[in-house]
């Protein structure tokens, strides 16, 4: 495993209006008091400062599998670790065309580890991790956005961050809310763009996500059990801009603290 | 009639008399033909394992949950008539040996023919721990929706027919796995629900509509 902890940078922002939340009760017996002075009250410099602006810049594209491990393949000899390469190279000309800065986690036929492709994510500030599939099975020309059920969490609850650190093998479980409108958000543009592709979008303990302390979802297209990769790679511009619109529709709620 | 005519009708007679006796070995060799070559672990498996019975075994109907071949991506639980025993952890073995050598059809196959259950055990907590061959990696359909529905066909199998089990551990060949094929995190544990019916599991489909959350479940039925 690269490390024990991923940085905590978003997480602990999304925590800022439920501890805001709690604050309201806390200040209610205090009413009854006698209202201090106006000169009495405190300087405005000690009030807290304002939580830092989020932004949203980043997107990191996770082409699944390489090297020696192709992931699906069809009898027709098509390999999912190629596909998703030049897929990857598509939408991240359409994530660069909207002003996001994109990285992949892979450039070539390589095959970083689980946490390699997380570490790529997590070293990252204002990001958003987007991991590109291309399945055995399913209808072809369907596509499937997945984000980590929230059920997967210890006791359903938070993971504590400490000192600002998530613990990394569970760096996904304070995001899943946030993924999951992101998810929400690119399979509707998947449900428009690819006729038979579901509207809402699914729920799946994926290895690659648990690691990436970011919004973060899994994007599986079907499939590769077709007799070319032509119908495949008819699909690249559709996804491509896609998965651009839907990013940029989540920007907004991600800059405006909304989940 | 003339000798030569007769000895023509005397030879085709006794073609067809030895290609009726031949028939039946020709048969049995062009079906040996379609079916593929057994693997290795499916040899071993014929020699080395009995079906297993125990003394409490008693025919139930037991709910197997196999693919759909009727609605898409989905499971469909499917009634079978099983010898089960009473003690859970022998009743999961025979149950999950089932799931593997019974599927009805390949189409509605959820776990690799090849694959074969090493281990099972039972805590007392509920916690259990099914143990598969490397068959059920290596061999499986890789994919987020082939390994998310053959889990659930697995933790929906027991949950339907076995009580007293929580949650389940999937290790492969004895060890713990990243994934089950390359996709599926295997780092935890799955929830099994109750008897039937099953309630939607950590990996299902899920309606979300603002804070209020509306979960379907449309890979069971």
């Amino acid at each position: 495993m690269a490390a024990a902890f991923a940085l905590s940078g978003a997480s602990a922002l999304a925590q800022a209006p439920a501890s805001s939340g709690q604050a309201a009760p806390q200040s209610a017996p205090a009413a009854p008091q006698p209202t201090p002075p106006a000169q009495a009250q405190p300087p405005a410099e000690l009030a807290p400062p304002p939580p830092p602006q989020k932004t949203l810049a980043v997107v990191v594209l996770d082409p699944a599998h390489g090297g020696a491990d192709p992931g699906a393949r069809g009898s027709s000899g098509i390999a999912e670790s190629d596909v998703v390469l030049g897929f990857a190279r598509l939408v991240r000309i359409s994530l660069e065309s909207q002003g996001f800065r994109v990285i992949l986690t892979r450039q070539a036929n390589e095959d970083p580890s689980f946490d390699d492709r997380s570490k790529v994510a997590n070293a990252q500030r204002g990001d958003i991790f987007i991991s590109l599939h291309v399945s055995s099975t399913g209808q072809p020309g369907t596509v499937r956005v997945y984000s980590m059920p929230r059920m997967a969490l210890p006791q359903n609850g938070a993971v504590a961050a400490r000192g600002g650190l998530l613990p990394w093998d569970r760096a996904q479980f304070n995001f899943v809310d946030q993924s999951r409108r992101l998810a929400e958000l690119i399979q509707i543009q998947m449900a428009q763009k690819f006729h038979g592709s579901s509207e809402t979008p699914f729920e799946a303990p994926v290895r690659q996500l648990r690691t990436v302390g970011a919004p973060a979802v899994a994007i599986e297209i079907s499939s590769v059990s077709v007799p070319s990769r032509a119908p495949l790679d008819q699909m690249g511009p559709g996804l491509a801009d896609g998965v651009a619109r839907a990013v940029v529709a989540y920007k907004l709620i991600y800059e405006s603290g909304g989940r | 009639m003339s000798k030569g005519l007769k000895t023509t009708i005397l030879i085709l007679s006794a073609m067809v008399v030895v290609g009726l006796i031949a028939l039946p070995g020709l048969r049995q060799a062009i079906q040996r033909l379609q079916n593929p070559p057994k693997t290795e672990e499916q040899s071993r498996r014929e020699v080395m394992e009995e079906p297993i019975s125990t003394p409490t075994d008693v025919q139930v109907q037991a709910q197997m949950y196999w693919l759909s071949t009727t609605s898409p991506n989905t499971l469909e639980a499917t009634a079978i008539q099983l010898p089960l025993s009473a003690d859970p952890v022998e009743r999961s073995k025979q149950l999950l040996n089932a799931l593997i050598l019974r599927a009805p059809s390949p189409e509605k196959r959820t776990l690799p023919a090849q694959a074969s259950l090493l281990a099972f055990y039972l805590q007392p907590d509920g916690t259990a721990i099914a143990d598969f061959s490397d068959e059920i990696s290596s061999e499986m359909p890789s994919g987020i929706l082939s390994e998310q529905l053959a889990e659930e066909s697995i933790v929906q199998t027991l949950g339907a027919n076995v009580s007293g089990i929580k949650q389940l551990k999937i290790l492969v060949h004895g060890q713990e796995a990243e994934a089950l094929a390359g996709h599926l995190d295997l780092y935890g544990f799955f929830a099994v629900a109750g008897s039937a019916p099953v309630a939607p599991s950590a990996a299902t489909p899920a309606t979300v509509t603002g804070p209020d959350r509306t979960q379907t479940n449309p890979s069971t039925k």
